[in-house]
């Protein structure tokens, strides 16, 4: 286990070994992941009622703490949490508390004082679930919705979801991100995923100035050559680009950008014939992606965003009964004191 | 237990000691007799002379009292933060005499008025010798020349830019020409500021892990090949400061071989951690330089080792605790240090890295030298001594820090290693027993 792993398993997990926090995936097991991709597919069901709900987090609050703006992320991990029953309070901190100069940990005071029983946090920064999760009162679940660069754990399960449900296993699968895994929270996650799961070869495309240092000890091989990277794929999975790339010397034209790693009909046709297209959305159609091949037979983009909102669920639900189970434990184990 | 004044006759005998002076000497039960803030006899003469206390230093070494090239009391300006009270007293107990203070106080010290408040506020506060460190460029801002002769005069040792860059080379260049006029030794942090950036965190495999933005190793050492090559065309006198990377110390080595007049030294935390300690994003070791790789600790002890890197330095930088809780990117850097010093330093005896008695030099002769001061334990020196139990543990919390900053790296864990008397002229600075 690396010393990362050995952090986040300390802070995420029950003694008994069961999600209370979901920050990362970094010090999860694959027969956790298994379980949480298992307990999605539960939920799928459920979505396809007419009356879509479960009381699993009957009279619980939610809090939805977004500090940078998202519309897909906060509203699916909003129908996920109201499909299971919960009370939901969204907040979009960015306008409000930090432009008043208010901290993050007063913040958090304030919330709490509002009795919620998890929050789901997107932050800016690397690390701020973690803060979250080390300075909140026992008892809360804290939900990674995405913090900085580190980790965007939901999506990459999400993702793995659509690989399970299109290919069956991962096993001998060879998958690829392609673009800009610097500054992608995503691709961590997917990439520290993809190990755990047992694919065969996760790749990573993307020029020198895209790729953070000695990326490889992530648990991928790199190429710079497109054409070569997809051969024989049987996942490719496209990031999104910032247009501030562009500015900061990364890249040098948008137009030079797809003409390398854009995907193009004729470049999805050098994968495997079944090679699923993926892409965690919003798409820059002519950027990352050619619209013929986000729209085409072999697209599963919006099927991700469907398994999105069944992988919220099964997350939320596990880590609320880890900490209901941690609760109970502490509760006979006092007892257990005073008798 | 600790801080009340334990000795306060005119004369002291210190017995059954070991006496390390930083220069080689190693005795054994050595008795020091300290009259009118003197050393005044050692050995048997010391052994047989009356006096009014006497201190038992059996299982503790007597050494030199230590020397900080670069630390911040945050007097004068942040209250918030620390003050002389709080950071002087903190440094005696760390077993340090005499500490260099870092030039970005606030206002900065870039003018003789400020060098004025900070010694009165040392004479009037601090246990133990400050000396103000003036700043290169006027404001720290990296564009014009600070009045460095005013500085000199008003009593700075040496001239640098805290933890600031100067982006200009030929501000540099000048910097340099005009310190070299008034013999001021140029105390430098090497850092490329257009490499570093936004970077908070080494830019190797914990920070590709986590998603935190790096500062490449090239930040570091670009800086200090262009620093090396100034000092040599200018003939100044260069001391580069709290150095974090291998690379950096074969830099410097290679200078030396050169005739280049270059110094270094590495801050204590730099010998013991490296990026790992960010791996659960505790805030406390955001750090600049950033903790490097294990690699990079190694070859930094070897400079220590060696001699190439002369001193050890606390790098001391107290916050109030709000600077320290926040996501990882979003708090201060630095570390409350300068009571943990020795500690660490004992820790590296321990696991073999480093011996004793170079411990002891890189703490005292060494960072002495490097500003032309004496640091020594024989006849007739100025009793500027700390003695310690390198044997007794201690633990220490957020209560029992003197310090204003309680982001310690070592909070809660035991550590072996007591200062139990510090002295400066003859008078004492610090005492626990």
């Amino acid at each position: 286990m690396t010393v990362n792993a050995a952090a986040a398993h300390h802070l995420q997990l029950t003694r008994d070994g069961q999600l209370r926090h979901f920050l990362t995936l970094d010090g999860l097991g694959r027969a956790l992941l298994t379980d949480i991709l298992d307990t999605a597919d539960s939920f799928i069901e459920v979505g396809e009622r007419s009356i879509k709900k479960v009381p699993l987090l009957r009279g619980r609050t939610v809090a939805n703490l977004f500090f940078e703006p998202s519309t897909r992320t906060r509203s699916t991990f909003e129908l996920a949490a109201k499909r299971l029953s919960a009370d939901v309070l969204n907040l979009d901190i960015n306008t409000s508390a930090t432009s008043k100069g208010e901290s993050l940990s007063d913040t958090l005071l304030n919330l709490e004082a509002m009795a919620s029983d998890m929050f789901v946090v997107r932050h800016a920064q690397s690390g701020a679930a973690h803060f979250i999760a080390e300075s909140v009162t026992p008892g809360v679940a804290i939900i990674n919705a995405g913090d900085g660069r580190h980790a965007h754990p939901t999506q990459a399960m999400l993702d793995m979801l659509t690989i399970r449900q299109n290919k069956g296993t991962f096993e001998g699968l060879k998958v690829a991100i392609v673009g800009d895994i610097l500054h992608s929270r995503v691709a961590r996650s997917q990439i520290r995923a993809l190990n755990e799961l047992g694919a065969e070869q996760v790749r990573v495309i993307a020029p020198g100035t895209l790729l953070p240092r000695d990326v490889e000890s992530l648990g991928c091989t790199v190429e710079y050559d497109m054409a070569k990277g997809m051969k024989d794929l049987d996942v490719v999975i496209m990031l999104r680009l910032q247009k501030e790339r562009m500015e900061g010397a990364l890249l040098p034209s948008e137009r030079e950008f797809y003409r390398l790693y854009g995907l193009s009909q004729e470049k999805l046709a050098l994968a495997h014939p079944e090679c699923i297209v993926m892409h965690p959305g919003p798409i820059n159609r002519g950027v990352e992606i050619e619209s013929a091949v986000a729209d085409g037979p072999q697209s599963v983009i919006l099927s991700q965003v469907t398994n999105g909102i069944a992988i919220r669920m099964a997350v939320m639900s596990m880590a609320m009964g880890g900490q209901v189970a941690e609760r109970q434990q502490k509760r006979s184990t006092l007892k257990g004191d005073q008798s | 237990m600790s801080g009340h004044q334990v000795f306060s006759g005119s004369s002291l005998k210190i017995t059954g000691g070991r006496l390390l002076d930083g220069r080689g000497k190693d005795e054994s039960n050595r008795a020091l007799l300290i009259r009118n803030s003197r050393i005044a006899a050692t050995g048997e003469a010391a052994e047989k002379a009356d006096a009014d206390q006497v201190f038992d230093a059996r299982g503790c070494i007597i050494a030199p009292g230590f020397v900080d090239l670069y630390c911040n009391l945050r007097e004068p300006g942040n209250g918030q933060k620390g003050n002389m009270r709080t950071e002087a007293r903190a440094a005696a107990r760390g077993g340090f005499t005499t500490v260099c203070e870092s030039p970005e106080t606030s206002p900065v010290n870039d003018s003789r008025a400020v060098t004025h408040l900070i010694r009165e506020g040392a004479e009037a506060g601090s246990p133990v010798r400050v000396l103000p460190i003036g700043a290169l460029t006027r404001g720290l801002e990296g564009e014009m020349l600070s009045d460095m002769g005013g500085l000199t005069a008003a009593g700075c040792i040496a001239v640098g830019n805290g933890s600031r860059s100067v982006r200009s080379a030929r501000v540099l260049r000048r910097c340099m020409a005009y310190a070299q006029t008034f013999g001021l030794t140029v105390m430098l942090r090497p850092e490329n500021q257009s490499l570093a950036a936004d970077g908070y965190a080494h830019d190797g495999l914990v920070a590709s892990r986590l998603g935190l933005l790096g500062i490449p190793e090239v930040a570091e050492t670009a800086s200090v090949m262009e620093m090396l090559l100034l000092a040599e065309e200018t003939g100044v006198r260069l001391h580069l400061s709290q150095l974090s990377c291998g690379r950096s110390v074969e830099m410097v080595a290679d200078a030396r071989r050169r005739g280049v007049a270059v110094t270094a030294d590495v801050a204590m935390h730099q010998l013991i951690f490296t990026e790992d300690a960010l791996a659960g994003f505790d805030s406390r070791f955001h750090l600049r330089p950033p903790l490097r790789s294990e690699a990079d600790r190694k070859a930094l002890v070897a400079g220590v080792r060696e001699g190439v890197i002369d001193a050890i330095v606390s790098q001391h930088l107290p916050h109030e605790s709000a600077a320290k809780q926040a996501p990882l990117p979003d708090t201060a850097p630095g570390l409350s240090s300068i009571e943990s010093v020795l500690s660490l330093g004992l820790e590296l005896v321990h696991r073999d890295e480093l011996s004793l008695s170079e411990l002891i030099r890189s703490l005292t002769t060494g960072p002495a030298s490097v500003i032309g001061r004496n640091a020594s334990a024989g006849q007739d020196d100025k009793a500027d001594l700390c003695v310690f139990d390198p044997a007794t543990r201690w633990t220490p919390d957020s209560q029992s820090l003197i310090s204003a900053g309680k982001h310690a790296p070592v909070l809660g864990q035991p550590l072996r290693g007591v200062v139990r008397l510090t002295l400066v002229d003859g008078q004492e600075a610090w005492a626990s027993h």
